[in-house]
């Protein structure tokens, strides 16, 4: 057997989230190999080259992946994946985007956001938000997988040191284009990657009230998320939403302030180790998960924590 | 131009689901069903196209047993011209759902194909891109904001770090987020009127389309639930219970 793992990076470093994807491929067992396609992806194909467990780093560096446009790196890992048992994305939004596109060209299905593997063509994966957990196993030869990077422990990014090999195959499709970006820039870590996160909702009532969050989640090296509705309302960006139709979290510690805790908000938290809800509604479905229960004001309380982490820390 | 949407027919998103007892999938039975809200919202925005005088036609394509036809009602009375039911009973997966939208798209030749990101019951999130890939046309995953500029269109997509927008040539398949829109509800003279637009039904077998599934589904289980904890009476217990009986900061 051997496994494709696309790298996820953005020209100038490799997400950890890339990680997971090499402990899934490792859980299926088999050679394995990580493509990085971008433009002057040098530094990112070194890096590649040092996780564990990777015997081949294949690079693609060309114009036509530096934004990757789905189209072209579809293309593109359909021809280099043909060669594989296994072709393995994380389930962010890049994988989400281009991985169904590659399934189609090699007429596929595509197991999406796997959580476990039980075996090289069984895996098991979410469905209904999360309330329900499916068992399925893929008759295709190839099979195109995207990981849920919370399923699996990351490997090592130190101590490999794969072969690196370049590829010129540039495919550009030619039917689009990037415009713009326009990133959140934060000093905070990651949501899918921090430790601790803090989110906050509508209950929150605005943007500006997020920066009490800012503070408690400063002292305690968190990342800071929100739910839909918290996104919706405008008071923060939609990169920071937590859920079924956002990002996926497990963080050892999750705090979540004037979220309800809608189905699907828990379906992208509640893996978390230690879940804590801040909540002035005592019925809140949100305490159901919570392992500390805190019926308060919000508004009273999270600068009461601030003071109170400032005291213990 | 003509704009086709694809609506799936899917549990109530309200609806709490639960796993039947015997592992074989999750019950169904007299539970409330729905158009799925992605496409809700590919509907709604198709409508404010029209409404802008970019969209000439909406046609509503579902897959699905005799019930879809329900959904396809619901869009047609938010304001699509026009329905197709591509009626069966099996399961349908992502890539034989966008093998048959993929044979509607070559008889349609519709300018625009706007579907949901993902289905609230699978949570595959494939279809759209699936059927960009077949019918060779570029994809907006994902959408937040799509504007229509003669020939091309500029789509603003969710991604995880922020917003990007791309220019793609049309025909283009774009897969909508929820910021997109906000739907507007089926006013009754017009599911009155929807009543009368034309649905016209057809088999995956018109279609030339092998439904045999790829992915066979061995069980289906409940999730591990967590138990509620405990409630704490302040910040101060709290704070003193994570450091040293969670010990998590
Ligand atoms: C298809 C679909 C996909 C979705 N995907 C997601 C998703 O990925 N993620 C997500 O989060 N949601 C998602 N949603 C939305 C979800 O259904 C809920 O609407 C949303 O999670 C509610 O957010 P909330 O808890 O912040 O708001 P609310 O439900 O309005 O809850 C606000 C809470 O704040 C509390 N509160 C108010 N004021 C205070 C105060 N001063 N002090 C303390 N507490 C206070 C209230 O008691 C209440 O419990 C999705 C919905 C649909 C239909
Ligand atoms: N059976 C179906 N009938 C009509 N549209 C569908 C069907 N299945 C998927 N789609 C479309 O594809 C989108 C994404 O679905 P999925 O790939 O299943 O998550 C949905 O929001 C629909 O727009």
């Amino acid at each position: 057997m051997s496994i494709l793992v696309f790298a996820e990076h953005d020209n100038s470093t490799l997400k950890s989230a890339t990680l997971n994807v090499v402990g899934a491929a490792k859980a299926i067992g088999g050679d394995i190999h990580v493509l990085v396609a971008g433009q002057n992806v040098g530094g990112v194909a070194e890096k590649a080259a040092q996780i564990d467990g990777v015997s081949k780093v294949l690079v693609a560096d060309n114009a036509a992946y530096g934004h990757q446009l789905g189209e072209n790196l579809a293309l593109l890992v359909a021809e280099v994946g043909k060669g594989y048992s296994h072709i393995l994305a994380n389930a962010g939004t890049t994988g989400k985007d281009f991985m169904p596109r590659v399934a189609a060209l090699l007429d596929v299905a595509q197991i999406s956001d796997i959580m476990r593997v039980e075996s090289a063509d069984t895996f098991v994966r979410p469905i209904y938000a999360g309330n329900a957990i499916a068992t399925v196993k893929s008759s295709d030869g190839i099979k195109v997988i995207t990981v849920r990077g919370t399923g699996f422990d990351p490997v090592a990014g130190e101590g490999g040191s794969a072969a690196v090999e370049s590829i010129d195959a540039a495919h550009d499709a030619g039917i689009s284009s990037f415009v713009e970006a326009k990133m959140a820039e934060s000093d905070r870590p990651e949501l899918t990657a921090a430790s601790i996160v803090i989110s906050g909702g509508r209950g929150m009532q605005n943007g500006e009230n997020f920066h009490m969050l800012e503070k408690v989640a400063d002292l305690l090296g968190a990342a800071v998320g929100a739910s839909r509705a918290a996104v919706d309302a405008g008071f923060v960006p939609n990169d920071m939403q937590v859920g079924q139709t956002g990002k996926i979290v497990a963080p050892n510690l999750y705090i979540a302030v004037g979220i309800s805790g809608a189905i699907q908000h828990l379906a992208g938290m509640s893996d978390s180790k230690v879940i804590v809800a801040i909540n002035k509604d005592e019925e809140a479905p949100i305490f159901q998960v919570a392992d500390y229960g805190l019926v308060a004001d919000l508004f009273e309380a999270v600068p009461q924590l601030e003071a109170e982490l400032k005291k213990v820390l | 131009m003509k704009v086709l949407v694809a609506v799936k027919r899917v549990i109530d998103y309200n609806v709490k689901v639960r796993v039947k007892p015997d592992n074989t999938g999750v019950d169904l039975a007299n539970v409330k069903m729905a158009m799925n809200p992605f496409c809700e919202i590919a509907v709604e925005e198709a409508v404010r196209l029209k409404e802008k005088g970019v969209a000439t036609e909406i046609v509503v394509v579902s897959i699905g047993p005799k019930a879809a036809q329900e959904q396809i009602r619901t869009a047609l009375a938010l304001g699509a011209d026009r329905g197709i039911h591509i009626e069966t009973d099996e399961e349908v997966q992502s890539l034989q759902a966008a093998k048959l939208l993929k044979a509607v798209v070559d008889k349609e030749e519709p300018k625009l194909v706007i579907l949901g990101k993902q289905s609230i019951d699978t949570d595959n999130n494939q279809t759209g891109q699936m059927l960009a890939a077949l019918a060779g046309m570029p994809q907006g995953t994902f959408a937040s904001e799509v504007v229509v500029d003669g020939d091309k269109v500029n789509v603003t997509r969710e991604v995880d770090g922020g917003l990007v927008t791309v220019q793609l040539n049309l025909p283009a398949v774009v897969t909508t987020d929820l910021r997109l829109n906000e739907p507007r509800y089926a006013s009754l003279p017009n599911i009155m009127k929807a009543k009368k637009k034309p649905l016209d039904t057809q088999s995956p077998a018109d279609l030339g389309v092998d439904l045999t599934p790829r992915l066979t589904t061995l069980k289906v289980e409940a999730p591990q639930t967590r138990k509620a904890g405990i409630k704490v009476g302040s910040v101060e217990e709290l704070v003193d219970k994570l450091k040293n009986e969670a010990k998590v900061i």
